[in-house]
């Protein structure tokens, strides 16, 4: 079964320079494995598409059942270079959570709502 | 315990959080963080044609709308609001407020000694591209040193009311107060790292009180009236993040952690001229009505190298925007595209980058956008940027004319021809700390 990425997590993104950082919170701690699971690094830069031209790289922060993602060279050139609308990105976490991911069987109970 | 608050986020945020933090309740220390990357050059700017400018020119105002709560002891402010000219900031302050003790944390500005840091071997490689600086030297408008919390520690041990810095770090403002009150010394890892992310909870004010955030946005109670973060922080370390119960807004653990995640690199190493902190180490707890708990922050001890924030002149740039409606608003967009795109070539224009958007297909998501095929309007946005001002200019005329001489129903053009700006940049580097003396003075009418 997939899901959307709406249904597990949330985010919120921000800047640094051309590099842009989503930071994604699983809706509970139960969630947490699964979002570990299934939003991998190349998953977050094949749903960004042409957006990104660097590498993404991912990090792990089990404490806070939360993922942070950098998405280098994802800004049009980053603050006030940028010709992008969203030169900061800032709507790149909302962005993120059309992301369809893959739930096991025995995880459906613990995503109803 | 003391009641740390931060009223500012950046220079524009709301002008009555700081107000009605120190009227609604009780705060110690109201932080205020006026700066981003770039303010830094927009106020050198500022200063080369004004010297008694350069400072944010909010903050003086602001402090004579509070002054008889500093004057009377309940509160006292920290703020990067000097820019890059905390002086000429200061004295501002005590002329429309002069009964308040004002004091500078200077030494952060090296505009000055580019030139001398390379002369002794310093190569200042972008910390983004390791590019050296000798390409973007001639167009450098100013030159940094972030500053840790210890000066700012400093200078509240002079009984100041008011400290005023440059570019100190966002997080030194939170971290200041706990140093000073404390007694935290430079090796207290766990207790600084612990400040410094407090600090980096609040230093964006309202986005860690339901701003901005995602998590149930709907339900966030009375967004109107917001309440602007307040740490109330332990000796050990420990604090809580908590708002005045009046004030609007939401704090729990899920808006806590959207907030700890933003702008955030590798959570192990949050670096700071004060520690480097490790966000994986925090754990927080929901502790009552709008508070949350953090506890078991560790940390490291600080970099030898301090971050310079560099700014310089990257060119020019203009944006414009053309509306198009039902039926095949998109087609039409994508055909106003062309026919500009095709003119600038036949003038023999070129651009670092000429860059489209159609907004409510593809602007704010790119790829990731969900699929809008008939859409009942579109608004096409293109910009262009390059080294050549008169280049950049010559493009800003070739989009008013569509509404004449292109697809049909153009609208939506604003105020005609967009405006061309000035790219400044943002350059980082590292330098010694030794090469960095701060230095606190106060000032006086």
């Amino acid at each position: 079964m997939k899901v959307p990425l709406s249904r597990l997590a949330h985010t919120r993104s921000g800047d640094k320079g051309d590099t842009c950082n989503i930071g994604v919170i699983a809706r509970g701690d139960r969630l947490y494995p699964i979002i570990a699971r299934e939003v991998t690094a190349e998953r977050v830069r094949r749903h960004f598409g042409d957006l990104v031209k660097g590498s993404v790289e991912r990090f792990e922060l089990p404490n806070l059942s939360a993922l942070n993602f950098l998405l280098h060279q994802a800004l049009g050139g980053g603050g006030t270079v940028s010709l992008r609308t969203d030169a900061q990105g800032k709507t790149f976490g909302a962005a993120l959570l059309s992301l369809e991911i893959e739930i096991h069987p025995d995880e459906i109970e613990l995503i109803a709502v | 315990m003391i009641r740390i608050a931060n009223g500012q986020g950046f220079w524009g945020d709301w002008l009555e959080a700081p107000v009605r933090l120190v009227e609604q309740g009780p705060i110690d220390y109201l932080a205020l963080d006026y700066l981003a990357e770039i303010t830094m050059s927009i106020l050198q700017k500022q200063k080369q044609e004004d010297s008694s400018l350069g400072y944010a020119r909010d903050f003086p105002p602001l402090m004579a709308r509070i002054a008889g709560q500093i004057r009377d002891g309940q509160v006292k402010v920290i703020a990067n609001a000097g820019g890059v000219n905390p002086v000429a900031c200061a004295r501002e302050v005590i002329r429309l407020a002069p009964s308040l003790k004002v004091a500078v944390v200077l030494g952060d500005d090296v505009f000055p000694r580019i030139d001398e840091f390379t002369a002794k071997g310093y190569e200042m490689r972008d910390m983004d591209t390791g590019e050296p600086i000798g390409r973007i030297r001639p167009q450098i408008l100013s030159a940094n040193a972030y500053i840790g919390a210890f000066p700012l520690a400093e200078a509240l041990a002079t009984g100041a009311d008011v400290v005023i810095a440059g570019r100190s770090t966002d997080t030194a403002l939170t971290l200041a107060p706990m140093i000073y009150r404390y007694g935290w010394a430079a090796d207290d890892y766990d207790r600084l790292a612990a400040g410094t992310i407090a600090g980096h909870i609040i230093e964006c004010g309202a986005q860690c009180t339901g701003g901005n955030c995602q998590v149930d946005w709907q339900t966030i109670p009375d967004m109107a009236n917001i309440g602007y973060p307040i740490i109330e922080a332990e000796p050990d370390g420990s604090f809580s993040i908590t708002k005045h119960p009046q004030a609007g807004g939401r704090i729990n653990t899920d808006v806590i952690k959207e907030q700890l995640l933003y702008e955030l690199g590798d959570p192990r190493n949050y670096i700071t001229p004060d520690c480097v902190a490790d966000f994986t180490s925090i754990h927080l707890e929901d502790a009552g009505p709008d508070r949350v708990r953090a506890t078991g922050i560790r940390g490291g001890p600080r970099p030898p190298s301090l971050k310079l924030s560099i700014s310089y002149s990257a060119g020019w740039k203009a944006t414009g925007t053309m509306v198009y409606s039902w039926p095949q608003a998109l087609e039409k967009a994508g055909a106003a595209d062309r026919i500009v795109r095709a003119r600038i070539g036949q003038l023999g224009l070129t651009f670092d980058e000429i860059y489209t958007e159609f907004f409510s297909v593809n602007a704010c998501l790119g790829p990731a956008a969900p699929p809008n095929p008939d859409p009942p309007e579109v608004q096409l946005r293109i910009g262009a940027r390059g080294p050549d001002r008169k280049a950049v200019d010559r493009f800003t005329r070739e989009l008013v004319p569509l509404v004449l001489n292109g697809p049909p129903g153009a609208t939506g053009y604003g105020e005609g021809r967009p405006a061309v700006r000035e790219i400044v940049a943002y350059w980082s580097a590292l330098i010694s700390r030794e090469e960095i003396a701060t230095r606190v003075e106060l000032v006086t009418a």
